[in-house]
């Protein structure tokens, strides 16, 4: 390609992304922002200052060659721009929608020091749909067969990319899942309306183009062990990405009640068993008039604009900390207020009370005030003595995080974990036992979609060499 | 997809149905069960496998019709397919030589309960069963449950076979008798276990019971099926589904088991007028 010349357009605004309206999309499961046109995604590429010593890559935890990419665009070579994320990224469409760019590459990004930083995840996502859309068969270069097998356990982020690259390796890779369907996290924790089930339903079949075979409603631990998957199954190496599906309660008085709810379950019953479409759909769901969602993660979030769609008439977000803290991505929180969530900070819940049924009546909780910094940088909040009172609720979710699921930890002992059951890995993913590998939210507790593929591709070009070398250092 | 062998009537709306799944039926072990899911809009239902044959790659699974889900799939034909099963699940029995063990199977638990029976008598154990029903014809496995039992009693509600009463009637004249028990297993209503639970921890006879709790994905992942243990939270689909009776917070339990009743009645209704357009006939499972 001709070096034809690049005049960067600082001054322009950050191009908008058009969205479905507020008031209309509080009621729908519709995906939220629709996404640029040709037109608008070249308008905002120019935007790039193509920097020599581009930071925003630093930020990026795959390193995906972002001027490289956004050049493509503003030349309007769209097939380009997608292939050059592909060989960085394995699930661009994806990330494009929920990678938290504005801590990442978009943080870093020279723009957003004077004017506001390049659009980086709206234009992947533009390239990833412009493909997709286009009908185009993908052009896999898969390598010829190695006569390897690998087992890949779980299918969400990590075990995704990972099979995606051992495939081109040409190994043989069976994906197990614990579900009836495909996608981990990306089917039953992120709603429709940030991330469609198609989107994830094609990646999944691209990886079938590849010869990746995938078995659903298997699960490691309890049809196999990962002992017989090495030594019956004939397996030469295992990569665990089963994520973080433990979910954890606050353990304080009435978390039993009914109508109280993990994200976890509130999520699965509305994203999977597509309780939305109840009766028709078999799996129901209760969505009171009222409810409290505890925490504030992207998890809470996806809780509380659910429960909205779900006809909840108020839904309020109880979060301990202040606004500084909040760990949700910045574009969610306030997606969340445009459609009506209410922000209640510095407020923690002590109990939840319930009626003579059984049934969650209110949460109590008391007021917090930001102390020092804790062992997470973040302040901690101080309860206020005193300051307890009762929020009347019908429905209480709990979204304060989760913890690795101990399914395999429990039949594997020879497999070493650290505090809460996470599994140790070396810096290439290899874990204690030989052969197996690990990545994504099982190594590290609870993070980001692109931060799981970063592991599963990293495991995978470790998984590949010991393939080759039978090396286990 | 998992092809439907046989499917009949066992009992007044409990449903005997088996599956060809050959690597279910080869690593099942008593105690564990499985998710079904019927149509690929169904539910995931929890069900203990009540009988295997790794021979011939089949397992047995027992269900009582008692909403939408399950009539369902009691409508369900040889030669069709079950949607998808995932198992098996849960931890399996722990089963050594105790001595003297009381199985009491009440209705439809009787169902989970025959596998671990079998494996406890083949372990060693002195069995003494005892099966409790509303009326005679709610007995299910009676013959195969006392193929294993060196000991073999029946209570009913109405007095029609057995003796008059319930499983805890019979326990307790087993206890005042004077006959050593070692362990009590029990599996059955909640409140069926609750009561055995009540009865022998007066006698502080050690006491397992099974419990079915409300489950979404059966894997540890929703919390939905948490119960209280000696006043801990635990998942029944990966901590249990057995614990020790004496700890479990039964009342809790029936609380939560009934957190759906209102939309379980919702869905049946509607089905039952979907199925009645399709069968002028009056519907027999109306």
């Amino acid at each position: 390609m001709p070096d034809k010349k690049w005049i960067p357009q600082p001054k322009r605004p950050r191009t908008p992304i058009p969205e479905q309206k507020p008031e209309e999309r509080r009621r729908n499961f519709k995906e939220v922002a629709l996404g640029y046109t040709a037109e608008l995604a070249i308008q905002e590429a120019y935007r790039c200052l193509q920097c020599k010593n581009p930071l925003c890559v630093e930020g990026c935890p795959v390193g995906i060659d972002i001027p490289g990419f956004i050049r493509h665009i503003g030349e309007g070579r769209f097939e380009e721009a997608y292939y050059t994320l592909k060989k960085y990224n394995f699930l661009p469409a994806i990330c494009g929608r929920v990678c938290p760019q504005e801590s990442q590459c978009e943080k870093f990004c020279i723009m957003g020091k004077r004017f506001k930083p390049v659009a980086i995840g709206r234009l992947e996502r533009f390239a990833a749909d412009y493909f997709m859309e286009s009908g185009k068969k993908e052009d896999f270069k898969i390598d010829p067969p190695s006569g390897k097998k690998v087992a890949i356990i779980g299918s969400g982020p990590a075990g995704l990319t990972c099979a995606g690259e051992l495939a081109k390796k040409g190994h043989k890779v069976t994906i197990f899942e614990a579900l009836h369907k495909p996608g981990g996290v990306l089917v039953y924790g992120i709603p429709e309306f940030r991330l469609p089930k198609r989107i994830v339903d094609i990646e999944v079949e691209n990886l079938k183009k590849m010869g990746v075979e995938i078995k659903t409603s298997a699960i490691i631990g309890k049809l196999y062990t990962i002992d017989e998957l090495l030594e019956e199954e004939g397996f030469d190496a295992v990569f665990i990405g089963t994520g973080a599906g433990l979910p954890y309660f606050m353990g304080i008085p009435g978390e039993n009640l009914n109508g109280v709810y993990s994200a976890n379950e509130f999520l699965t019953r509305v994203n999977l068993m597509r309780a939305y479409m109840f009766p028709e759909a078999d799996t129901p769901v209760k969505i009171g008039e009222k409810v409290a969602v505890v925490g504030c993660g992207n998890t809470a979030l996806d809780a509380a604009r659910t429960a909205l769609r779900l006809g909840a008439k108020e839904t309020h977000i109880v979060y301990r900390r202040s606004k500084g803290e909040i760990p949700a991505r910045e574009e969610e929180v306030q997606h969340a207020i445009e459609e009506g969530v209410q922000f209640n900070l510095l407020t923690n819940p002590i109990e939840i009370i319930g009626d003579e049924n059984g049934w969650v009546k209110a949460l109590k909780c008391i007021r917090t005030r930001c102390g020092e910094p804790d062992e997470s940088g973040r302040r901690r909040p101080i309860p206020i003595e005193g300051s307890e009172f009762e929020f009347p609720v019908d429905t209480v979710i709990m979204a304060i995080g989760q913890g690795p699921n101990p399914l395999i930890q429990e039949t594997q002992p020879d497999i070493e974990v650290k505090r809460w059951g996470i599994i140790k890995i070396d810096e290439e993913g290899r874990t204690s036992k030989k052969g197996v590998f690990a990545g994504g939210d099982i190594v590290t507790g609870g993070a980001t979609v692109i931060l799981a593929m970063g592991q599963g591709k990293k495991a995978a070009q470790a998984i590949d060499e010991y393939l080759k070398t039978g090396k286990w250092a | 997809m998992y092809l439907i062998k046989e499917i009949k009537e066992i009992a007044p709306k409990i449903k005997k149905m088996v599956l060809e799944a050959p690597l279910l039926a080869k690593k099942h072990k008593a105690g564990q069960f499985v998710m079904v899911i019927n149509t690929e809009k169904g539910e995931r239902i929890p069900l203990t496998i009540a009988d295997k044959d790794p021979e011939k790659g089949e397992i047995t699974l027992i269900f009582q019709e008692v909403g939408k889900s399950t009539i369902e799939m009691g409508l369900r034909k040889p030669g069709e397919y079950i949607y998808d099963v995932v198992g098996p699940l849960g931890r399996p029995t722990h089963i050594i030589n105790y001595g003297n063990v009381v199985c009491i199977g009440g209705g439809v638990g009787t169902a989970p309960l025959y596998p671990i029976t079998k494996k406890m008598k083949e372990t060693g154990n002195y069995i003494i069963t005892i099966l409790g029903a509303r009326n005679k014809d709610l007995f299910i496995l009676e013959k195969e449950m006392e193929s294993v039992s060196d000991e073999f009693y029946q209570t009913t509600d109405d007095g029609t076979k057995g003796r008059h009463g319930l499983v805890t009637d019979e326990l307790q004249a087993l206890i005042d008798s004077g006959k050593k028990i070692d362990l009590v297993l029990a599996i059955g209503p909640a409140i069926m276990m609750k009561f055995v639970s009540l009865l022998t921890k007066k006698y502080n006879i050690p006491t397992m019971v099974s419990l079915n709790s409300i489950m979404v994905d059966g894997t540890g992942m929703c919390g939905a099926c948490r119960v209280s243990v000696g006043g801990v939270t635990k998942f029944v689909c990966v901590d249990g589904p057995e614990f020790d009776g004496h700890q479990v917070n039964f009342d809790e339990l029936l609380k939560r088991q009934a957190m759906y009743k209102d939309m379980e009645e919702i869905a049946l209704k509607k089905f039952l007028e979907e199925l009645k357009k399709k069968e002028p006939c009056g519907g027999c499972h109306a």
